[in-house]
């Protein structure tokens, strides 16, 4: 049993790749921010109080053409619906004791890279791992913006398309262990990415939006997984690490 | 900071935390049903990989540089190594080729 401290400095360390990741994706949003003539404090506001890319860089449009509230509200609901399944998800990581005031703090950090990571952890969940994940994270998605903002010019393109791949890389180290040991588990993993593919290039399915379409996945190929092949149904013991 | 941005930023704040705040507290306790749990297993493997793939090839400034990133990240995940280790030897990779690649004589 790990004690508060220890699991909110792994936390932190675990959480230093997505702070890297998190620069580069945010640089990119405080630039576009800047473009729609959004101040620099406006910019870092919108980061720090949403943490969320798609749903940003889709509110930028939405603000700059000063459309209704309820447009920007259905937007950031579709874009943002993943969020709900993840929430779904590792609500059945978290101990049954928690205290429920927690509920706020882990809610705030459900990002798709802090999910992920979440999901690495043997379960039960602890909330001070998550508010470690945050503390690494969320000054790089915040400092990222605002340097964006202010000088869109001072990182070399070479630099921020380098970062750019470093989230991609983090998810894939985290789905490539369990998927080693568990032969459904890489099923899975293949075909999401194959399913992923068709719906991003063939005629159609291409004009789903990028939020909608791995809703989408994940709930065909979760599904069917789910479906053929069910996890055991009295579990032995917690999995090391998977969800 | 402008009312009307403030307002833009506090509906899409709410909205977004809602849909992340719901299900914690909707679902209380460990779901006994055994295809929504097995469903719930495989979520997270799943709503990753399609996160990643095909994004991944767009994520740097060149498909090929992108490619080899994502090679050297596959290999270094099947090593076992931490999520730092592949995701910084990801950058690494892709930064080296895109700064080399101008350099060749294509």
């Amino acid at each position: 049993m790990l004690t508060k401290a220890q699991n909110f400095r792994a936390g932190l360390r675990d959480g230093l790749p997505i702070c890297f990741g998190y620069f580069a994706v945010s640089f990119a949003f405080g630039i576009q921010a800047a473009g729609i003539g959004l101040s620099i404090p406006e910019a870092a506001v919108i980061s720090a109080a949403n943490l969320t890319s798609a749903g940003q860089f889709a509110a930028l449009g939405i603000i700059a053409a000063g459309a209704s509230y309820l447009e920007l509200a259905f937007t950031q609901l579709v874009i943002n619906l993943r969020y709900f399944l993840m929430s779904c998800a590792l609500s059945q990581r978290l101990a049954p004791e928690m205290r429920f005031a927690h509920w706020f703090g882990i809610a705030y950090g459900m990002t798709d890279e802090i999910f992920a990571v979440s999901c690495s952890r043997p379960a039960p969940l602890s909330p001070y791992y998550s508010y470690g994940l945050i503390a690494a994270a969320v000054p790089g998605w915040v400092l990222g913006t605002t340097l964006g903002a202010a000088a869109g010019n001072i990182l070399p393109s070479v630099l921020t398309n380098a970062l750019g791949i470093a989230l991609y890389g983090m998810f894939i180290a985290i789905v490539v262990p369990p998927a080693k040991e568990n032969r459904v588990v890489a099923g899975v993993a293949v075909l999401s990415m194959i399913v992923s593919a068709v719906f991003t290039f063939a005629p159609y399915l291409k004009t789903i939006s990028s939020g909608f379409r791995i809703i989408l996945v994940t709930l065909l190929v979760a599904g069917g997984a789910a479906w053929l092949f069910p996890i055991p149904d009295k579990p032995v013991k917690e999995d090391d690490h998977a969800a | 900071m402008r009312p009307e941005i403030l307002a833009y930023i506090a509906v899409m704040a709410l909205v977004t935390y809602l849909i992340r705040l719901l299900p914690l507290t909707l679902i209380r306790r460990k779901i006994t049903n055994r295809y929504i749990r097995s469903f719930l297993y495989y979520v997270p493997y799943a709503t990753l990989s399609a996160m990643t793939f095909p994004a991944i090839l767009s994520s740097t400034g060149s498909m090929f540089s992108a490619a080899l990133g994502f090679a050297a990240a596959l290999f270094l995940a099947f090593r076992g190594k931490s999520l730092l280790l592949v995701a910084v030897c990801a950058s690494a990779v892709v930064l080296v080729c895109e700064l080399l690649l101008p350099l060749l004589p294509l």
